[in-house]
């Protein structure tokens, strides 16, 4: 359904551009849940906007394609971008509290998305709104309060409703339960997979957090360093992860039950955006560090069907984490 | 920061137009006749003797211009440093010590904020012997509180920084504190609320002095519109006798302005950023990430 | 409704401390100010009158707290004496026939060029980087750094004297072709044109540049982001989203300046021999009139937080997140 290839996102700074995201490829099958993960600060936020391109100055895109059912967006001009708005692809933003204009009421900022796209009279559009309120989960009367008038969870209720007034194909979710706690954020998530159920629209779910993923998603993506490290099915991910930088992620997320043990995550730091990089960005943290890895950066293949990976390690680690990134 | 100063187009013209007053006033009166004489006829039109032509009085208007700059601009630099050291004293006092003593600075603050302060200086003037200290005075007392509020609110932003705690829990005393990690912190600030309080003063100053509460027999830009009004200028169409002086005025307060629009621009980095950036993408639809394709 | 009655309480103060301003200044001059007045009035005025003046001014023999009450009730009570410019109108008169004037030039004004500066503001961050945005700020920051009553005139020079198109100063012609209600108003429009057209000049500049401030601080919300994802209409994301939202502290700073340009409408009434509040305080204070001066500063201060009350009652309509506050 949405195919991004080569795409590279540069942000300007003063001594000149930076890479944000490098040559990625990635591709939102239809109806399907995709996980993006990353630590904070990767760029999978500014991945995500580049795909409404809502991505602020400083920032451009510098080269690339985002297909969507065969049509490259990119070319988009102002009018076309504004009818894809919405209307292809709606997004759910990480702070409800920021993103909803706090001088509009709820009615008018749902009211307002249905009207832009769609020729509907005003009580049309309201009875529309009322609906999706309904449907997640919340009360008609609050349609007449104002954002700040509600909690956290019914905001980001609010938002996912907002997003899915007009039922575009496809749902980008960025960090849509962060800032919530873990009950709130379970409802949510499980409402959201509720919908997702008996509307079949896709799903971009960002996030940091690799488990829930798991939980969630139907395929995982891995972001590093500006590119995609590995992508496939969740149970594989989940099971048998073959980038080093996966099964650092995934050994060192305690589980809830099972034994007590301590963790060691993984040593280093991610790169910064400013560095110029030959070769493998994940080596100086790779616990098994390859002399190909030291001269070019692994391009991201297929490693059994669904399963894509970008190290020149696959295979040696055959279903076993390496050790160095078991418990103690 | 010193070094995007000198670059920015702002700065450069303000900086010019600044140089050229300060050189006005401080080396114009030696090449000039004496303003206070009274040389020639009346309310002359501008010829080759007298280059802005005369007075209603008789006297030369081109070094009354100048010999007024002096006045006019030093004691506007004089009134605008002193508004600006009681404001910040007094705004960062509030934002250090808080409780009661900043909620009476900020109360009284807001209260000579809100209450009109032409009327309110003229009023204090009446009574007062008319004079350039009581001009200085009034212009004082009515001019403090603004610098103060924008002092505390900064010195309250700052206060929540990483770096002032630190220094609390290494136990420096608060006057240090105020002065020594808060005060170099708030260089740009100073600087552009300095600017300001000139420009500020300047116009305060010159609306007095066009009123007669100023020393009317000294000679500054003020008082040159106060006689040209008083001499019929407007009636008798002697148009050389009020147009450079208040063209002077807007000058030199327009040029403080473009030095404190420069400085705004250099203390916000994102401005910075925001040139290169539209260096490299050029006109752009707002709304809408650009795409520059760079060959690889 | 408990956040404006703090507001309330909080001029009432200011207003309280203006009186209290008042009543010291003339303590505080040197000389005393009843004898200033009395030398001043030798052979013009009945002892009668001399003395009502010194009650009303608190001049008494009384100790000064009996004479700071008896000033607050005569204020209060709107008892500020009799002028000496204009003897023997009592100073509340003559207040009343140029508050009207004043009301008409400097509230019109104020209101054009604060609507028009805040539209223009809105444009120019619309706009940002286009000419409009580069050319007008500086232009409009130029005539603002010009003094108020410089540019009155300059504009009464050109268009009055030098021109004729505009009549040379007061607010309205002795004399009226006919009664009509079409003449009297245009008679009083053409007036009103240059001085209301200098402050306008003088002020749009200010408002111009404020607004396009909070306008970009606006548009780099997340609010907008959302707007903008949304596909809604250029014209939409500016008008519902940025620009309510920026008008709000564009509102306080409405407020804060109304009082300043209180001030430079006074020296225009003054070139134009517009006889408003303005150009009475001027005289008063030539004519050392201290009863008509104090009175003028009350009235003009009491506008001006009046005023003041009032924008922050638009505020609150204007801003939800006031009302829960309070």
């Amino acid at each position: 359904m949405m195919q991004i290839e080569n795409l590279s996102i540069m942000m300007a700074d003063a001594a000149g551009s930076v890479p944000i995201i490098e040559h990625l490829d990635l591709e939102i099958k239809p109806g399907e849940i995709l996980g993006l993960a990353g630590e904070s600060g990767c760029g999978k936020s500014t991945l995500a906007k580049a795909l409404l391109r809502i991505l602020p100055p400083p920032a451009y895109i510098s080269s690339g394609r985002i297909l969507y059912q065969g049509h490259d967006i990119l070319d988009y001009d102002a009018r076309a971008m504004k009818r894809f708005r919405w209307r292809e692809a709606a997004m759910v933003f990480q702070n409800a509290l920021n993103a909803l204009n706090p001088v509009l009421r709820i009615r008018e900022q749902l009211v307002d998305t249905l009207q832009a796209h769609r020729r509907l009279g005003k009580k049309e559009a309201v009875a529309i709104a009322a609906e999706w309120m309904v449907r997640v989960g919340l009360h008609v009367k609050h349609l007449e309060a104002y954002p700040h008038e509600l909690s956290g969870g019914m905001r980001q209720r609010v938002m996912i409703a907002m997003a899915l007034l007009l039922e575009a194909p496809l749902l980008i979710l960025d960090e849509p339960t962060t800032a919530l706690d873990v009950i709130v954020q379970r409802e949510i998530l499980q409402k959201i997979v509720e919908l997702q159920d008996t509307q079949q629209f896709s799903v971009l779910f960002v996030t940091h957090d690799l488990p829930l993923m798991t939980a969630f998603c139907d395929r995982i993506a891995i972001l590093y360093a500006g590119s995609i490290v590995e992508c496939g099915q969740s149970q594989d991910i989940a099971r048998a992860a073959q980038h080093p930088y996966t099964q650092g992620l995934m050994a060192s997320f305690p589980s809830l039950d099972g034994q007590r043990l301590q963790k060691r995550g993984i040593a280093g730091y991610p790169p910064g955006f400013a560095a110029q990089r030959q070769g493998c960005a994940f080596l100086p943290r790779c616990p098994r560090p390859c002399a190909q890895g030291a001269l070019r950066q692994p391009p991201l293949l297929s490693w059994t069907p669904g399963h894509q990976l970008a190290c020149y390690q696959a295979g040696s680690a055959q279903n076993g984490i390496p050790k160095e990134y078991l418990s103690l | 920061m010193n070094r995007h100063l000198w670059t920015q187009k702002k700065s450069i013209w303000g900086f010019s137009i600044l140089l050229l007053f300060i050189l006005m006033a401080t080396l114009g009166p030696f090449f000039t006749q004496d303003p206070k004489a009274f040389l020639g006829t009346p309310l002359q039109a501008p010829d080759g003797n007298f280059w802005l032509g005369t007075s209603g009085q008789g006297q030369d208007v081109w070094a009354q211009m100048i010999a007024g700059a002096r006045a006019s601009l030093f004691s506007a630099l004089a009134i605008g440093a002193a508004t600006t050291l009681i404001g910040a004293l007094l705004g960062l006092a509030g934002a250090f010590w808080g409780g009661v003593v900043d909620e009476l600075i900020s109360l009284l603050s807001n209260i000579f904020l809100v209450i009109p302060g032409l009327p309110l200086a003229i009023v204090i003037a009446a009574y007062l012997p008319a004079g350039n200290l009581t001009i200085a005075l009034v212009l004082i007392a009515t001019g403090w509180a603004w610098n103060a509020r924008v002092f505390r609110a900064q010195a309250l932003s700052l206060r929540q920084r990483d770096f002032v705690s630190a220094a609390i829990v290494a136990g420096e005393s608060s006057l240090r504190l105020m002065f020594f990690e808060i005060l170099p912190n708030m260089a740009s600030l100073l600087l552009s609320t300095f600017l300001g309080s000139v420009i500020y003063a300047l116009g305060a100053q010159v609306g007095l002095e066009f009123l007669g509460l100023g020393d009317i027999s000294a000679i500054t830009w003020g008082t040159n519109l106060y006689w040209a009004s008083n001499d019929a200028a407007l009636m008798t169409e002697s148009w050389w006798t009020f147009v450079p002086t208040g063209l002077c005025i807007a000058l030199l307060g327009f040029s403080l302005a473009l030095l404190n629009f420069a400085i705004d621009e250099i203390a916000d980095p994102r401005l910075q950023v925001q040139k290169i950036w539209r260096r490299r993408v050029g006109r752009v639809t707002p709304g809408l990430t650009p795409v520059v394709r760079t060959s690889v | 409704m408990y956040h404006l009655l703090r507001r309330f309480g909080f001029y009432a103060l200011a207003g309280w401390l203006s009186l209290t301003i008042n009543f010291f200044l003339p303590r505080l001059a040197p000389g005393d100010p009843a004898s200033l007045v009395f030398a001043r009035f030798q052979g013009q005025m009945k002892p009668e009158s001399l003395e009502a003046l010194k009650q009303v001014f608190g001049l008494t023999d009384a100790p000064l707290y009996q004479q700071y009450f008896t000033y607050l009730k005569h204020m209060l009570q709107g008892d500020f004496g009799i002028s000496v410019v204009y003897y023997p109108a009592r100073v509340v008169d003559v207040i009343g026939q140029g508050f009207q004037w004043t009301l008409l030039l400097a509230g019109t004004a104020v209101v054009i060029s604060f609507v028009l500066g805040t539209g223009l503001g809105i444009v120019a961050a619309a706009r940002r980087g286009s000419w409009f945005d580069s050319i007008l700020p500086p232009v409009l920051a130029f005539f603002g750094a010009f003094p108020y009553f410089w540019l009155a005139m300059l504009l009464l020079y050109v268009f009055a004297f030098r021109l004729g198109w505009f009549p040379l100063g007061h607010a309205m012609s002795d004399r009226l072709a006919d009664d009509s209600l079409g003449t009297k108003l245009y008679d009083v429009i053409s007036h009103a044109f240059l001085p209301a057209l200098s402050i306008v000049l003088a002020t749009v500049g200010g408002w111009m540049l404020s607004m396009r401030n909070a306008m970009m601080g606006a548009l780099g919300q997340d609010y907008v982001g959302l707007a903008e994802a949304k596909g809604l209409s250029r014209f939409r994301i500016i008008w519902r989203y940025a620009a309510r939202n920026a008008l709000l502290p564009n509102m306080t700073g409405f407020g804060m300046a109304l009082g300043f340009v209180m001030g430079g409408s006074l020296l225009t009434e003054v070139i134009f021999s517009y006889p408003g509040q303005g150009f009475l305080l001027v005289q008063a204070v030539r004519s050392q009139d201290f009863p008509l001066m104090q009175g003028l500063f009350l009235m003009i201060t009491t506008a001006v937080l009046l005023a003041n009350w009032l924008v922050d009652l638009f505020s609150t309509i204007l801003d939800p997140r006031i009302r829960l506050e309070s």
